[in-house]
Parts: C-alpha cells; sequence; structure tokens
C-alpha cells in the first residue's frame, strides 16, 4: 500500500454496517432552549463550587484579611466618606478578581470547555452562566465583607445601607460581565493568573469610581445631602454597554 | 436520464459523512497535519494510525469542530466546517485524550450535565452506568476513581446522545479485559441502544496504537507521519508491516 499524500481519494466501498433486524429507532434528542442550558451550567458551577470551596471562601477570607489590615494600618478608630468608599470598593475589586481568575479553570483543566462546545446549545448560555455564578459569588462575598467592614472600620453603615445595597447591585452586575468576559479570554492562555487581573483591572476602574463616587456621600458623617443618582446611572450605563459588548463578542473568544 | 444520474451524485454526497480536501494546520511554526485529503461513506471505520505528535489528535479535533484547518477544505456529516459547525455538533461523539469530565463531580452528574446540554432524557444515564458496569461507583467523585473507570464514563458521555459520527482516540486506554469488552459493545457498530435510527450506521473514526485490533476494526486506514499521509488505504489491502512501519 503506498502512501497517497495529496490527493483526494475515495474509499467509499468498504463494507457498511447492517441495521440489527427488528431494531427500534430511537427519538433523536431534541437540543435544549437556552434558559434550559443556562441552568444545567448553573447547576454545574454551584456543585463544583461546592464540592471545591475555591472561590467564595478565598474571596471572603482576603476581604475581611484586607480589612483587618486597614483597621491597624489606619490607625483610626473610624472611616467615612471618601476613605470608607475608597477602602470598601478596592477591597472588594481585588476580592473579586480571586473569583475572576478562577472562573474557567476547573473548564480549562478538566476538559469542560470542548465539552461544551461540542454540545448543540447557544454559546451564549455559558456567558450567562458564568455570569451569574460570579454575581452570586460576590453577593455571597458581600454578605460576610460588607458586616466584616462596618465591624473593623466603623463606617456608620446603618443609615446607608438600603441605597449602598443598590450601589453594590449595579456594581457587581458590572464586574460579573467584565470578569466573565475577561476570563474567558485569559483562561485560553498559558499567563492566565497574570493576564486576567491586566485585562480585568482598567476595565474595571470606571466601576471603582462609579461605585466609590455613589458610596461616599452614603458614608459621609454627617449624611452628606448629594444625591448619588448621577453615579448610579452612570453604573447603570457601563453595565449596559458591557453586557451589550459581552453579548456580541463572547462567542468569538470561544472558537478556536 | 441525467436527472437520475444527479439523483445518484447527491444521494452518495449525502452518504460522505466526511470529506476532507488539502487539509492543514499548524501550531505556531510546526506544521501538525499538511496536506491531508479523505472520504469516507456512512457506516464505515477509518482508523488511524502514527507515533506520538503525527496529527491524529489534530484531525480528530478538526472533524469534532473544536479546530479550524489552516488550509483545505473539511465536510462533516455533508456542512461544511468551520462555517457549518453549529448544525453537526449535537451529532458528534468525541472521546479525547482528556475524559470532557469534572473531576469534582460523580459519572452520574457528569452525565447528567452532559444529558441536559444534548436535550438526552435522565433514564438514558442510568442505561449507560449499567452498559459500563459504573453503576456501583456512579455517586463517586471522578478523582476517586481510577484511570480505567473514567475512561468508562468518557466513553459514556461520548455516546450519551447517539452521535451518527463517532471520533475516538485510543479508546481502549487504561481498560481492563472486562471493561474493554463493555466498551467495544458501545463504541462498535452493532450494539443496538447507542444507535438513534437502523437505517443510518454509525460512521467511525478511531486513532488507534494498536495494529492487529485496530485493522480489525477498520475499513479504511489512514497513517500519518509528522502530519503527512504516509498509508491510506482499504483495510483488507493493508499488510501489518506497512502500519508498523510508521512508528520505525
Amino acid at each position: 500500500m503506498s502512501a497517497a499524500a495529496g490527493g483526494a481519494t475515495d474509499l467509499a466501498t468498504g463494507p457498511a454496517a447492517t441495521p440489527l433486524a427488528g431494531e427500534p429507532a430511537r427519538t433523536p434528542a431534541r437540543p435544549p432552549g437556552t434558559l434550559a442550558t443556562v441552568a444545567a451550567l448553573l447547576r454545574k458551577e454551584y456543585l463544583v463550587e461546592l464540592r471545591t470551596l475555591e472561590s467564595v471562601p478565598g474571596m471572603a477570607l482576603f476581604a475581611v484579611s484586607t480589612f483587618v489590615v486597614f483597621h491597624f494600618a489606619l490607625h483610626q478608630s473610624s472611616v467615612s466618606g471618601d476613605e470608607a468608599a475608597g477602602i470598601l470598593w478596592v477591597t472588594l475589586l481585588f476580592a473579586a478578581m480571586l473569583g475572576v481568575n478562577r472562573l474557567f479553570v476547573a473548564d480549562a483543566e478538566q476538559g469542560g470547555f470542548d465539552g461544551f462546545l461540542l454540545a448543540p446549545v447557544d454559546r451564549t448560555a455559558l456567558l450567562a452562566a458564568k455570569a451569574l455564578a460570579l454575581l452570586s459569588y460576590l453577593v455571597a462575598l458581600e454578605v460576610v465583607a460588607v458586616p466584616a467592614f462596618g465591624l473593623l472600620l466603623d463606617p456608620a453603615l446603618g443609615h446607608a445601607l438600603p441605597e449602598l445595597l443598590l450601589v453594590l447591585a449595579l456594581a457587581d452586575v458590572g464586574v460579573a460581565l467584565i470578569g466573565t468576559l475577561v476570563a474567558a479570554l485569559a483562561v485560553q492562555t498559558r499567563a492566565r493568573d497574570l493576564l486576567g487581573p491586566l485585562l480585568a483591572l482598567p476595565l474595571l476602574v470606571p466601576i471603582v469610581i462609579g461605585a466609590a463616587g455613589a458610596s461616599a456621600p452614603l458614608l459621609r458623617v454627617p449624611l452628606a445631602q448629594a444625591s448619588p443618582v448621577r453615579w448610579l446611572v452612570t453604573l447603570a450605563l457601563y453595565d449596559l454597554v458591557f453586557g451589550l459588548i459581552a453579548y456580541a463578542v463572547f462567542d468569538f473568544l470561544l472558537e478556536d | 436520464m441525467r436527472a437520475d444520474r444527479r439523483g445518484t451524485a447527491r444521494a452518495r454526497d449525502r452518504a460522505r459523512v466526511i470529506e476532507l480536501g488539502g487539509v492543514s494546520r499548524r501550531y505556531g511554526e510546526r506544521e501538525a497535519l499538511s496536506d491531508i485529503s479523505i472520504s469516507l461513506q456512512q457506516g464505515q471505520t477509518l482508523v488511524v494510525f502514527g507515533p506520538n505528535g503525527a496529527g491524529k489528535t489534530t484531525l480528530l479535533r478538526i472533524l469534532a469542530t473544536l479546530l479550524r484547518p489552516h488550509e483545505g477544505e473539511v465536510r462533516v456529516l455533508g456542512r461544511p466546517l468551520p462555517a457549518e459547525g453549529w448544525a453537526v455538533r449535537g451529532r458528534i461523539g468525541l472521546l479525547g485524550h482528556e475524559p470532557l469530565l469534572y473531576r469534582e463531580l460523580s459519572a452520574r452528574e457528569n452525565l447528567r450535565f452532559h444529558a441536559r446540554l444534548h436535550g438526552v432524557a435522565a433514564e438514558r444515564v442510568q442505561e449507560l452506568l449499567e452498559a459500563v458496569g459504573m453503576t456501583h461507583r456512579a455517586e463517586e467523585p471522578l478523582r476517586e476513581l481510577s484511570r480505567g473507570m473514567v475512561q468508562r464514563v468518557a466513553v459514556a458521555r461520548a455516546v450519551l446522545h447517539d452521535p451518527e459520527l463517532l471520533l475516538l482516540d485510543e479508546p481502549y486506554a487504561n481498560l481492563d479485559p472486562a471493561a474493554r469488552e463493555q466498551v467495544a459493545g458501545l463504541i462498535g457498530k452493532g450494539w443496538n441502544p447507542t444507535r438513534p435510527d437502523p437505517t443510518r450506521p454509525r460512521t467511525r473514526v478511531i486513532c488507534s496504537h494498536d495494529p492487529s485490533g485496530g485493522v480489525a476494526e477498520a475499513d479504511v486506514v489512514l497513517g500519518l507521519r509528522e502530519g503527512r499521509t504516509a498509508l491510506l488505504g482499504a483495510a483488507a489491502d493493508v499488510e501489518p508491516s506497512e502500519i508498523a512501519g510508521l512508528y520505525g
């Protein structure tokens, strides 16, 4: 048998499999819709996180440790205004980066990426599921971090809490979208641990500016009259823009 | 008369599950595949031989829509790739070097996850766990299972959605004789429960390092060396020494 390099060879003359008599025909599977795919992916995300505890505990521990460091480094019994907002948001941002860096690691290391890419599903579902997973990790982080912030740095959270929750929600959506986009890009490179933060931090700076700008009047003592509406609108617009960008480019990030 | 001929040609084209024309793929400067051309009909088995790094896995990944060729034309199940990859993904089953499973999840959880992604009923998961003899360890995380057991679950994942085209990279790796028999049934042509429609026999591409076992399964044999076609022909015409020569 000689090599036939380059030449198109039709070897379609071999024996084909013969169906077995009486074999029942199986109904072909029907691909799931986008929502069902998101639900399946999200369920898997939570199962893996519950088993490994790689993201949320690390993020929460980092945030609490950072507040402890600030508590001792600042030599102040309490913080307020711009200072309090800055400490809160820089800490939450770096804690979030830990979750962003881990977001696709299990998929990349264990072949889950390829498993997903082989499925007949809308690939945007992966963006939605990962962003929702990261969003829920951020909420879990803040459930621990915000009380710790109040306890260790006494920023007069009580009266600011309802509006602060809105700021947190808007900032979290932005961090989740940008984090997912950057994590999907970085995980396919060898230097993902370095590339993730390098790509994400510049994109997240506007969120820190907006969130700190919106939080500072809320954390001021006495409570400032200035409403943070301008900053809330800025955050919402930034979320919208990055939501659209992520939707448009995510599919291409998954391609070879 | 002319219309009949056109109809026959169309039917023949439809039956061609794989058509590669001058396919090349590079990783940086290194050419992993170079000018590969082959055609495979529905129901046939192509067995690919070649030493490590010969391009077997790259070929499988191109056929699975996971890699783009840098040159040449690829048609799988009648659709041009990568342009219409979306149309064939759910009809291909891939068993690669990696099991494409999550180590922290159990065999059942992994298979259920993939069943949801492919719109496959949950009963199918139990059916396959039984078929690969894994019901007794189905609830344990994969990281606690042996390589052979993980390979069995990976085979179950690959055939979960009754694919028309099966792409198998050393499917018997790490398997003991009993497991080998179970897996051979699942990925073979003649095992009923994995075939969606008896009128559409399954087509297979298998990468192998076992000359005698591989040729026994093959209709067509492809030998690769340094990304190039070194051997191509009907299995009945291939001498074992020619396959051994690929590894020399």
